[in-house]
């Protein structure tokens, strides 16, 4: 809108040179130095040496790290475009730890495995609590204020965990996986697992990307947009499906990763504009760019070991958090 | 009506106001007791009275190590934790005039948490020096909470929402340290991540219960300003209250109270935030909310601790059980506070 097209070509093809990069050095960087021979060996698929073994391991797990990123940073800008809420993200509203509360029931309690059934919970999960949410959260005057989406989604997330806990704790035999996915980590990614998830997630992509016309007219208001000839309902209801399936996939494959839809919308904002159509192709190159360097920060700060990539957006994001909590004037309860 | 019947019915009114508090904290007292003794007889297999007297007094043929090795240190750990997070929670809620604006809620939970086990894990501290830290930490979070937050306008939902961001990034400075932890024990770590009061000792009793006494006087005395500061900054200046250090006195002595209750048992979730708003159910607008309020973080630890052990399928720790009954309480305060704008 207030930016040329140029200019949005300018930003998504920016994007895609960030994303290469952060590829490339997530593919060189790790826990472990490994000399460029190797590096090379083990892109081709020869894993004679340790080195180039370690090289193969990160392949598949970069691709989930750009893969979740980009389903988390399209997710967050879809859902604050909906809910014309800065704060809005699937970590805070309790979306996530929905999808983790149904994937881990169905792991205890139904003995599911297998990636494309996970997925399918985690869609389901993550549906059911982002409609609760924003149910509690729009309950009273004044509609989904961000302090009443944040309080809600809070409160669903903790109630969320301490069902995890008490469906985990006294089942040993699955305490170690689950508590390794809780974190949110993209450590074990393997193609079996990645693959089954693709269809769905271009599913999301382009049901995001549908809306875009839709999330543009609410962005004037409510009335406004109804005034403009657009089906609020039905476009709010596509929006929030694109999202959901997006925000479940990446839940379901890496577990509950915050912050990422938080903070790439408004970084792409500040670079690209508002426009709907260019900010949520943009926040899916900044969520992947993003995810790939936590990823990589990961591997670096905490050598010999590695620090899940949950943990490092959760350090990068909250500060962010409040950093939007004081630049926005927020209505009270 | 005369002057002498209108001082006569505000006495009566006093009188009877007076008489509603000591009963309300009489039914209280008694509710705690009653789940000490319940948590001290009944385990397992149930004691009879008389045993457990006799094991208590240290008789030869009691059963003394179940009794005074088991489950007292765990009613009396789950007794003064649940006095501090109830008294330390209620001061805040007060201070601020909201309900949402509990330690747990904020952040300060979290920082004492995430310090604790920082100084445990990676600084091997231990005993009173942990707790030093951890209320040092919560000291340090709520300055920059307040900091943060101060700004033009709707101080209270900024200082709430700046709280629980700064929640979540402490939680995962807690996630991080316990995946750093050499012996990676899943008890220990439920402990920092939800609160439990299992295999307690008295030697975890003894700083808890200082503070208890220390910083629970501390909030005694400054009670009545505190009360006074409900009706606002200007009212409380005109009766000769100072706001800012009745404030200060009052955060110092809810961070110490929580704090100290963190680093031996954890964040038990949502006891601080729970017990005030109850505590204001019982008493009504009478006063004696401080004390009530301490008494229900009492009953909902002993309870939580309780249900958690015996009455579920599997035993989990307290944390999980007091999680699952506070969030839905929180959802319904948030419903509750939309329709009607009101504070606790």
């Amino acid at each position: 809108m207030t930016f040329g097209r140029s200019s949005a070509l300018f930003g998504l093809s920016g994007g895609v040179v960030l994303v290469l990069a952060t590829v490339f050095l997530s593919l060189v960087i790790g826990a472990r130095s490994v000399p460029w021979a190797e590096i090379w060996q083990g892109l081709n698929g020869q894993i004679d040496s340790i080195g180039a073994a370690a090289v193969a391991v990160r392949v598949p797990r970069t691709v989930l790290a750009v893969l979740a990123g980009a389903a988390l940073g399209i997710s967050g800008a879809v859902m604050q475009g909906i809910t014309r809420n800065p704060l809005a993200d699937p970590g805070i509203l309790g979306v996530n730890a929905g999808a983790a509360l149904f994937v881990v029931v169905g792991i205890a309690w139904f003995n599911i495995s297998g990636a494309a059934t996970f997925l399918w919970l985690g869609i389901a999960g993550a549906g059911c609590a982002a409609v609760f949410v924003y149910a509690i959260g729009s309950v009273g005057q004044g509609g989904a204020t961000p302090l009443k989406l944040t309080l809600a989604g809070t409160a669903t997330s903790i109630a969320a965990s301490a069902f995890i806990i008490a469906v985990v704790l006294p089942r040993n035999d699955i305490a170690g996986n689950v508590q390794a996915w809780q974190v949110g980590g993209v450590g074990g990614a393997r193609f079996q697992t990645i693959l089954p998830a693709l269809p769905f997630a271009l599913v999301g992509l382009l049901l995001s990307l549908a809306s875009a016309r839709i999330l543009n007219a609410l962005a004037l208001g409510e009335e406004l947009a109804a005034g403009l000839g657009q089906n609020v309902a039905l476009g709010r209801i596509v929006a929030a499906a694109g999202a959901i399936v997006l925000c479940g996939v990446a839940t379901a494959l890496c577990g509950p990763i915050g912050f990422v839809g938080l903070v790439v919308p408004h970084l792409c904002r500040l670079t690209g504009g508002i426009d709907h159509r260019v900010l949520i192709p943009m926040a899916g190159l900044g969520g992947a760019v993003l995810l790939g360097l936590a990823d990589v920060a990961g591997r670096i700060v905490a050598r010999p070991n590695e620090l899940d990539v949950g943990i490092v957006t959760a350090f990068v994001g909250a500060p962010f958090f409040i950093w939007t909590v004081r630049r926005h004037r927020m209505r009270g309860l | 009506m005369s002057a002498a019947e209108v001082h006569m019915a505000l006495a009566g009114r006093r009188q009877r106001e007076g008489r509603r508090v000591v009963l309300a904290l009489g039914g209280l007292v008694a509710l705690v007791f009653c789940l000490v003794f319940l948590t001290l007889s009944c385990g397992r297999g149930c004691l009879a009275p008389a045993d457990l007297m006799a094991a208590l007094l240290g008789h030869e043929d009691a059963p003394g190590f179940i009794v005074n090795d088991l489950r007292l240190p765990r009613a009396a750990l789950s007794l003064v934790t649940g006095l501090c997070f109830g008294l330390g929670g209620v001061a805040f809620q007060v201070m601020l005039r909201n309900p949402l604006a509990s330690p747990d809620i904020i952040g300060i939970s979290a920082s004492a948490g995430a310090a604790a086990v920082f100084a445990i894990v990676i600084l091997s501290f231990d005993g009173w020096v942990v707790s030093a830290v951890a209320v040092v930490s919560g000291l340090v979070v709520v300055v920059m909470i307040w900091a943060l937050s101060s700004r033009r306008g709707a101080a209270g939902a900024r200082l709430i929402l700046i709280g629980i961001g700064v929640s979540a990034m402490l939680d995962s400075v807690t996630a991080y340290v316990l995946l750093e932890a050499p012996a990676w024990d899943r008890a220990e770590a439920m402990r920092w991540l939800t609160g439990s009061v299992n295999g307690a000792q008295m030697g975890q009793v003894w700083p808890v219960l200082g503070a208890l006494v220390v910083f629970g006087g501390l909030l005694a005395a400054v009670s009545r300003d505190l009360d006074i500061l409900r009706l606002g900054d200007d009212a409380a200046q005109a009766l000769g209250v100072r706001a800012d250090g009745t404030r200060l006195r009052v955060t110092v002595a809810a961070v110490g109270l929580v704090a100290f209750a963190t680093s031996a048992a954890g964040p038990i979730s949502f006891v601080a935030f729970l017990s005030g708003p109850i505590a204001a159910r019982v008493m009504g607008p009478s006063r004696g909310l401080l004390p009530a309020a301490g008494l229900i973080g009492a009953v909902l630890v002993l309870a939580g601790d309780y249900v958690g052990q015996f009455m579920l399928p599997y035993r989990l720790p307290v944390g999980v059980v007091t999680g699952a009954v506070g969030a839905p309480f929180l959802l319904y305060l948030i419903v509750r506070t939309n329709r009607n704008g009101g504070t606790i």
